[in-house]
This record gives structure tokens, sequence and C-alpha cells, in this order.
């Protein structure tokens, strides 16, 4: 499988960044590089191997409905570029 | 709509009840100062862990099982990433291909036949926040107190073949979960949402039509009239053979109209993934037993219990177990005052007109079954007729006062003195000659006017036997 210059555009495009023809081309051949390397996986029998969608197997981890204190409503917004009011300001969205 | 035939599904995402946010320890309130129920985990600051609330698990496992849904034995987690301001890590955590549960039904009636709808599956999920508008703004505001608040999708199959059935299908869903105690189940108040997917084609066609899908109905019967109008829309496309576009519309309250969508309609690429901050979730069989024990009598039984035990019929019991309080409110009644046929023909026939007229939620309704049942004994014991008795339990409704206050306020009282009924009949007979004649040459429904006639004179107030027993007596003096 090899990765070629649209699917990297549009790859760009779900993440909401803009690359360079340059960029473009570098980035197909870094991701060909590392799809050749995980095609190795493909080499191993794995015909009885249960799927799993995780490595170890943790156990549950739950935790009780009990409230936290929350973030002061400053602190909330201290990182943020822009606020007003108590909210965080973003560009206008049109519904 | 007799030339085609219509396909409907719902997608409901409900809200649940917890005290806590779904993986973060923040309070699950509505409302409040915006950005006042956060932390880093709902705000997704790098670094932070999200862990599964486990009241979350045990109610969505609750309203899994009260559908009949299979409980998986074992689930997890998935990323659904897209961008908008109101999701702060721009993924959602959601489950894709090992949800919750899969399966089940809920049973409504259609067409006065029971009929079963299938659900495909109930997931669980994290609610967005919210963003404020400001129409003159040149920004738009976000409060993330909502942000990764627990929620439960049912998605029910393409069974759904009436706008009145969608109606059906989603009271009988809020029925059940209101017994659960998980869910407020109000659509004004967002704890239940609900989109619907539309298409229609012709009788003779084997495969389904367009799809359109229909989005922002806030109420129950926004949805079935939302429906309504869109299978009117497109049959009237259909029958001038115009094509109907695959695309989101949203319904406009206010118009009475579904519109297209204004944003662009891009092709959504999810990208699921199994969220790796969260372990997958094995659920035992000692949990689903442990579960299933807590779970209440649901309105299917309860309806057949008062069908079997109070000897209702099947319609006064469905509609009396359609809501909670109600059938709540019944079952304190008949302890009260053992004739529950009486009690039903009340409940289902003058107090929900009244309710229903007045816009109000029955859990609203301002008498209370020690009340109802005082004023059944005022009619028992002739102090008021069915006829004010009505016109009580209005003021009832209206005000919350006991029957009894109600009746001295208003000078109710029934009258039952014989003389003072007897001198209203002669009056009565006197001012209309010409109808006695008639009764008296035999023409007997004259009896019925002016029996009505005494009514009318005392304001409804006359024993309406004694009425009519002094009218004969009058009426038999006048007899040569
Ligand atoms: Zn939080």
């Amino acid at each position: 499988m090899t990765i070629k210059k649209d699917a990297i555009r549009y790859a760009a495009g779900l993440a909401r960044i803009s690359l360079t023809r340059q960029e473009e081309e570098l980035f197909a051949e870094q991701l060909n590089h590392i799809l050749a390397y995980m095609e190795q996986l493909n080499k191993l029998d794995t015909e009885n191997i249960e799927p799993m969608s995780r490595a170890g197997s943790t156990g549950n981890i739950l935790r009780e409905d009990m409230v936290k204190s929350p973030l002061s409503n400053d602190d909330a917004l201290k990182n943020a570029p822009e606020k007003e009011e108590g909210f965080f300001r973003v560009p206008k969205i049109i519904e | 709509m007799s030339h085609y035939l219509t396909t409907i599904g719902l997608e409901i995402h409900l809200r649940l009840l917890t005290k806590t946010k779904a993986f973060c320890g923040c309070s699950n309130c509505f409302g409040g100062e915006p950005n006042t129920f956060v932390c880093p985990v709902c705000l997704g600051f790098p670094g932070s862990l999200p862990v599964l609330n486990s009241q979350y698990l045990r109610y969505a496992i609750k309203v899994a099982l009260a559908l009949s849904s299979n409980v998986s034995g074992m689930m997890k987690f998935d990323r659904k990433n897209y961008f908008y301001p109101d999701l702060p890590k721009n993924y959602q955590i959601s489950q894709y291909d090992m949800p919750l549960s899969l399966g089940g039904y809920v049973d409504i009636i259609s067409d006065n036949k029971p009929k079963r709808i299938a659900i495909t599956r109930v997931h669980m999920e994290e609610d967005a926040g919210k963003l404020v508008h400001n129409k003159r703004a040149l920004s738009s505001y976000v409060d993330f107190n909502r942000t990764g608040t627990p929620l439960l999708e049912i998605v029910s199959e393409p069974d759904i073949s009436s706008p009145e059935e969608a109606y059906r299908y989603l009271i009988a869903i809020k029925s059940i979960i209101e017994y659960l105690d998980v869910s407020d189940c109000n659509m004004e108040e967002g704890s239940l949402r609900c989109d619907a997917n539309i298409s229609i084609r012709p009788k003779s066609q084997k495969e389904l039509g367009v799809k359109v899908e229909l989005k922002n109905m806030n109420s129950f019967k926004g949805v079935r009239d939302a429906l309504i109008y869109e299978e009117k829309r497109q049959a009237k496309a259909l029958s001038a053979d115009e094509p109907i576009a695959q695309q989101t519309r949203l319904w406009n309250e206010e118009k009475q109209v579904s519109e297209p969508m204004r944003t662009k309609e891009e092709a959504h690429d999810y990208r699921y993934f199994p969220d790796p901050d969260l372990p997958t979730v094995s659920i035992d069989a000692t949990l689903i037993e442990e579960i299933s024990s807590e779970l209440p009598e649901m309105p299917e039984q309860k309806k057949e219990r008062f069908i079997r035990d109070c000897g209702l019929s099947k319609y006064d019991a469905s509609v009396l177990v359609s809501d909670k309080v109600m059938a709540c409110f019944f079952e304190c009644c008949i302890k009260l005052y053992p004739k529950p046929k009486m009690i039903v023909n009340w409940l289902t026939g003058d107090i929900l007109k009244y309710l229903n007229a007045n816009n109000i939620e029955f859990n609203s309704v301002k008498t209370t079954p020690q009340r109802l049942i005082s004023m059944f004994e005022l009619m028992d014991n002739k102090t008021i007729s069915g006829k004010m008795a009505k016109e009580v339990l209005h003021e009832m409704l209206a005000t919350g006062d006991s029957a009894d206050d109600i009746v001295k306020k208003k000078g109710l009282l029934q009258i039952s003195d014989k003389s003072v009924i007897e001198k209203l009949a002669d009056d009565i007979i006197n001012e209309n000659p010409k109808v006695a004649d008639d009764y008296l040459s035999g023409k007997t429904n004259a009896l019925g006017f002016l029996v009505g006639q005494l009514m009318k004179k005392s304001k409804g107030r006359a024993d309406p036997q004694l009425a009519n027993s002094a009218i004969k007596k009058g009426l038999g003096k006048k007899r040569p």
C-alpha cells in the first residue's frame, strides 16, 4: 500500500492544516516508510489469535459518582486566546 | 399518502441524571454560570485522563435491559473525530463497533393493533458544550458546562411507518425511561433529543427511497409535525417527478416547515478509532443480574396488572401507564376509594382534558388523590351533582383548592330540598304551557325539556332525580 499525494491532502484537510507542495511530497514519502515498516506485521501468522483492542488487560477502571471541585472560571479561561464574561470566545459560527 | 410507503428511523439522545459527568467529577447540572462545572478532563487539557463513572455504566445497563437489548459482555469507547468549537478535544468519546448493547424492542399501539419497533443498538457517549450566538456580535461564545455529560444514544431500526408511529414510539421510550428514574426525558429542556430520518417510496417499489435527515425538533409533537410535513413534501416531489435530495433539514417550529441546512453538506469522515485513554469494560453476568433485579415494574407489566386486578380496559390502562406520575396517582386513589373504573374515567377524561388544554404535565397537576376522592364523596352524599362535580374539578385543577372550599365559596351546594324544587317545577310548567300540553297529550319527550329548564333555572344545582319527579308531579296536577 502506498500513500499518494491526494491522500495526504485529504488527511491534511481533515486535520485543518495547510501543507506546501514540498511538505506534501515529504510527508507522503515519510508515511510510506512508516507503512512499509508496519507491513512487516502482515508476515506474522495471526490465524488463531483473538483480535484485541488494547495492550494488556487492566480490568475495569471505574470511579464513584462523586462530585469533585471544578476549576474556577478564571482558571478554566486562563489559557484561552479570547474570552468574554466567563465564556470562551470563538469566531462566529453560523448555523 | 396512499400511493407511498413511509420509512422512518429515530435516533434518540438521552441525558442521564448521574451526579457527575461521564468521565470526570464535574457536576452534571443544568445551567449554572458559564464554564463553572469544568475541569482539565472535560476541557480536554493535555495530560488529563478520563475515568468512566460507575453510575453512568449502571444507568446505561438499566436502560438497555429495560429495552430488552442484549448487553455486551465487553464494550469499548472510541473517538469520533471532528472539529467544532463546542468540542474541546476535537473528538467525542463515543462507541463504534463494540457498543453497550445490541438489539431490543419497544411495543406500541398503531391503528389499534400492537406493533413491535426494533432497536438496533444502545451506546454511550459524552455530550458536547453549548454555543451561544448573539446576532449582533462578530463572535460566538462557548460554555463547556454540558461538555462530557453522560448520554445514551438509542437507535431504532427503520421499522416505523408513519409520523404517528414515531410519536408513539417516542412516548413509549419516554415512559419506560421515566420508570427507571435515570433521566427526566424532557425534550423542551434538551434532556431527550431526537433526530429522525425519513424516506418514502411508491408502493410498487422495493428499494427504499432517498433518505432525508430531520433535526432541530424540540418537542414530541414537533417530531410528529416535522415528519408529517416532510412526508407530504416528499410525496409532492415524487408525484411531480422531482428528485428528492439526500440532505439534512432543520425543522422550523415557528414556520412549521423543514428547511435544508445552510451549512455546506460535507461528507463526514469521523475516523473512529479506539480511545487509548479508556480501557475496555467487561460487563459480567453478575452485574447484569444485579441490575435486572433492581428494575422496577415496567409500564407493560403495570398495564397488565391494571387490566387484571382493576378490571380496566386495555385502552384505559395504556393511557394510565403512559405517564408514571398519573399511574402513581391512580394507584393512590384506588387505595382510598375502591372504584377503579370511576377513577380512571375522571383521570383520563376531565383531568387529562384540562391538562392537555392548558399544556400542563401530569407531574404539575394541582390536586392530590385525597382531594379527588373527597370530591367523589361529595357526589356520593349528594352534596353536589355529577355535572357540578365537573365544575368543581375544573376549579380544583386551576387553583389547587379542596372541593369543600370550592363548593362553599361558589355556593354550589346541590338543592335537595323537595319543596324548593317542586316550587321551581310549578314555575317552569306555568311558564311553558304549550310544552306542558304536549306532554299531557302524549309527547313524553316534552318531559326532558321541562326538566332541562328546571336544571337551568337552578344553575345546575337541583338534584336531577328530584327535578325529574317534581316536574312529573307538577304535570300530574294539570291533568284534567
Ligand atoms: Zn470535568
